[in-house]
């Protein structure tokens, strides 16, 4: 009986790679742990074994193949007197894994569905912050943020990254592919596992002249490290009278990714938000991830610069321009409407835009405002869009207390009251710790429908 | 008078990577047996040698040597090598299970089996360890099913932790394994606090706690050895030192200190180095530190040397990062291997007895696969009710989350 070989989720977060080699051809005998083919994910090249033995009968996708899809056959693998001939027509055995490979991830899959280019997303800026004719090229957030660190250690000879993994390994996240062989290992430091250590290293860098990009493997892993980001870098310009601050920036993945439970899943927007002598800000397009992080690389604070796992391999136009950069405090609208606002930001902007799609079929007009940096908040432009539309709901995967939402709750109501047609409604992660298993997983996140849901109930349809 | 030198910033980097020839000439292991054993109650500054060198009984010939040898019995070693084994296989499992996406993720222990297995021998009931995720040993050698082990990596309606944990995450304190921390090194001064609390209610229990090389830089094992030092409660200060820590090689966490071990003399505290690699030589350490503790003499620290023969993760491909064949070329063998030829040596086990043995333990392990893949696996079959994710988020739910419960449907 023929076996279809099909393409592995290597990792959590995979949804498709680069068949780089076969390692075996067609008519070979394998038996169960034969590496078959090399295969690269968005972090590393790994090789992939066989689970049953057999023989190649067919190999279905040619090596040097991008873009596979997780779970598309491969191969397929026969028994002795089986022809490979009989093998195309030959009923393909179930595949052990349900098609999807991440639930969360293809909930919220771009509108635009499945593709040459999955991740696309083709909705355009309305206001955008690139002179008009700019050639555009598309790139992943992960490119661009690379991009944006790279211009910014050609620019500035004091600016350095350090973190776990980041210079030989090129990123636990491959963020920092290529800094290492550019600028050597005095300005891409691997360091020991200590967030505490080496934040408050950094710290001690940037108070000694130095322009410091720490990478954090998470945010969640940024806990151990909160007191030398609030206590010191965000507190001590102030305390030192203005003679010494803390010139960095600290990035890494913030948020959910897909399967990686409560200790690897926070959203620490409305953390950080809150406290002075920070900045915050957590893109959504590359272009922003781009712009962006050029800006806090320059900026004379400490940044929060909060990235996300899922948005890592999504693909936008970025302006091939040679110097990009985005200001802080300055939201982007990314779709005009007029019945509601929507506001979100990071990775909450797929579902806002996605719902506003959706609301459009049904004949509500949603304006979707990006905020793009949670501090400083943008919010003259929130509140000129309330004006306009009398409705806002807000969407972000933290949770419900102390969100991002409630504050822009309260902004709204003391400064547009009067402006407000129904009550501000928080889309927001349920107030529980992130479980690992699929399907308590997509319910513990905010969704689509709980945006559409929400929307409905602020213009009362 | 002397010259001045401009400071440069020293980065430590491993001599060999991938495409040279693997070359362990600088790791000096002495002879199965050459180390001495002071009594427990030495103290420990007549003792620091102890962390420069590795404690040996199983040398090349499979024969138990020296003073350290001699602290089981025929039985318990067969029941040693079974478990062993019974985790390598139940690894393999798991690994291919991944491969064929019915768990999202996995963490194997090669080339690490007898640390766990070995180390659970010589505790008791009630002890408790704070593990890392490399210690599924301790779960196997203390009688956990193996079905729970996997339903837990199936995140499955069977799971015992009821879908919230990563794959191998795993908790039982009847077993005396408290939950993993996905958070690097938290659990090793949770250990301390757990040996006092022990100490302060006088109830004759000890921990253990677990670390891995790269982690013992975390501020958590510095402040855990603070402790450790001045209240002097029965804890057992456990270091794997597997040479990796993902990609980054042992000497990174370890910067200019000799050794891992030696770190414990800043404390004042007595340390061992044991050759990880060698059953009989884990346990006969892991009972004299816990006879210390059981004496109230206080902590000991006792690094395990290793090698992580596989990759960090079923994310990781350790190619990338130094020689394919560096595991076949550790100098301290292999565990199973090692014990096998001991057994043999003893004449209470055979080739042919390890076949079947290999033969019995597979059924065994499959058989339990079966069992936990008719509950469920990742994402088909019976999975944890939405019920159980709004239970143990506070002791009592509060009325927002029964309101959103019931929103759910539960």
């Amino acid at each position: 009986m023929a076996t279809q070989i099909l393409m592995p989720a290597l990792s959590p977060t995979m949804e498709e790679g680069t068949l780089a080699k076969w390692l075996v051809k067609e008519g070979d005998t394998v038996s169960s742990g034969d590496i078959l083919a090399e295969i690269e994910t968005d972090k590393a090249t790994m090789e992939f074994e066989a689970v049953d033995e057999g023989i190649v009968g067919k190999i279905l996708i040619a090596e040097g193949t991008e873009g596979v899809k997780v779970n598309t056959p491969i191969a397929v693998l026969v028994e002795e007197g089986e022809s490979a001939d009989d093998v195309a027509t030959a009923p393909a055995e179930a595949p052990a894994a349900e098609p999807e490979p991440s639930v969360a991830v293809s909930a919220s899959q771009p509108a635009g569905g499945p593709g040459a280019s999955p991740g696309r997303v083709a909705a355009k800026a309305l206001e955008p912050d690139w002179p008009e004719g700019t050639p555009m090229k598309e790139q992943t957030v992960r490119e661009a943020l690379r991009d944006a660190m790279a211009e910014e250690m050609r620019r500035d000879g004091d600016v350095y990254l350090m973190g776990e993994e980041v210079a030989e390994y090129q990123g636990a996240y491959k963020i920092s592919q290529g800094l290492l062989d550019e600028f050597g290992s005095k300005r891409v430091i691997d360091t020991p596992i200590t967030e505490h250590g080496f934040a408050g290293l950094a710290v001690g860098a940037a108070f000694g002249g130095l322009k410091p990009i720490v990478e954090f493997m998470t945010f969640n892993f940024a806990m151990q490290a909160i007191d030398h980001i609030i206590n010191s870098a965000a507190k001590t310009l102030y305390m030192s009278g203005g003679q010494m601050g803390a010139p960095m920036v600290f990035r890494g993945p913030n948020g959910a990714a897909a399967r990686v439970g409560a200790q690897h899943s926070q959203d620490y927007a409305a953390w950080y938000m809150q406290i002075p002598g920070l900045k915050v800000a957590m893109p959504y397009s590359a272009s922003d991830a781009k712009g962006l992080l050029k800006s806090a690389i320059r900026d004379p604070n400490p940044v929060i610069f909060l990235e996300n796992e899922i948005l890592y391999g999504r693909a936008f136009e970025v302006p091939a321009m040679d110097d990009y950069t985005v200001p802080f405090g300055k939201a982007r609208i990314w779709r005009e409407g007029t019945d509601v606002t929507i506001v979100s930001f990071g990775i909450g902007m797929q579902y806002a835009l996605e719902a506003a799609d959706k609301l459009a079929e049904d004949g509500i007009s949603a304006e979707v405002i990006d905020l793009r940096t949670l501090r400083p908040m943008d919010t003259d432009t929130i509140l000129q869009s309330v004006m306009k539309t009398n409705r806002c709901v807000t969407v972000e995967e933290g949770w419900p207390q102390g969100s991002v939402g409630s504050y822009i709750s309260s902004v709204i109501m003391q400064q547009a009251f009067d402006y407000l047609d129904a009550p501000v409604i928080n889309c927001t992660g349920k107030d529980v710790p992130m479980p690992y298993a699929a399907n308590l997983e997509k319910l513990a996140l905010v969704t689509t429908a709980e945006v559409i849901e929400a929307v409905k109930q602020v213009t009362y349809r | 008078m002397y010259e001045e030198v401009p400071p440069r910033l020293h980065v430590p980097a491993p001599a060999i990577r991938p495409g040279d020839d693997p070359d362990f000439s600088h790791v000096s292991i002495p002879r199965a047996g050459a180390v001495d054993r002071p009594e427990p109650d030495t103290k420990p500054e007549d003792m620091r040698d102890l962390a420069f060198s590795i404690i040996r009984v199983l040398n090349r010939k499979g024969e138990a040597v020296g003073p350290w040898a001699g602290t089981l019995d025929e039985e318990t070693l067969l029941k040693g090598l079974r478990d062993m084994m019974k985790l390598r296989i139940y690894d393999a499992r798991m690994l291919t299970a991944q491969r064929q996406g019915k768990c999202s993720f996995y963490m194997q222990h090669l080339g690490e089996e007898a640390i766990s297995c070995a180390f659970q021998r010589a505790l008791r009931p009630g002890d408790m360890n704070f593990p890392t995720y490399r210690q599924a040993g301790l779960l196997i050698a203390a009688g956990y099913p193996l079905v729970k082990m996997m339903n837990q990596v199936y995140s499955n309606d069977g799971d015992p932790v009821r879908g919230r944990q990563l794959p191998v995450f795993y908790s039982s304190k009847e077993h005396g394994f408290f939950s993993i921390s996905g958070n690097l090194a938290t659990q090793y001064v949770q250990a301390v606090g757990w040996a006092m609390a022990a100490a302060i209610k006088g109830d004759k229990k000890l921990s253990a706690a677990w670390i891995g090389d790269g982690s013992t830089a975390e501020s958590d094992f510095h402040g855990a050895l603070v402790f450790a030092s001045t209240y002097k409660p029965p804890v057992i200060l456990n270091i794997v030192n597997n040479q990796w820590a993902i990609s980054t090689f042992q000497g990174i966490a370890r910067g200019g200190a000799g050794t891992f071990a030696a770190r414990a003399h800043g404390f004042g505290l007595p340390a061992l180095r044991v050759d990880g690699n060698d059953f009989l030589a884990v346990h006969a350490a892991s009972r004299w530190a816990v006879e210390r503790a059981r004496r109230d003499l206080g902590p000991t620290m006792i690094e395990f040397v290793t090698y992580r023969a596989g990759g960090h993760s079923t994310s990781d491909d350790p190619s990338a990062y130094r020689p394919k064949e560096e595991g076949s070329a550790w100098p301290l063998g292999d565990p199973i291997l090692r014990l096998k030829a001991h057994l043999i040596h003893l004449g209470i086990w055979s080739e042919e007895r390890h076949t079947q043995a290999e033969a019995e333990i597979l059924a065994e392990v499959i058989a339990a696969q079966k069992e936990a893949e008719a509950i469920g696996t990742l994402h088909s079959g019976q999975r944890p009710s939405p019920r159980d994710m709004f239970e143990d988020v506070f002791a009592e739910m509060p009325p927002h989350l029964v309101r959103q419960r019931h929103e759910v449907g539960y």
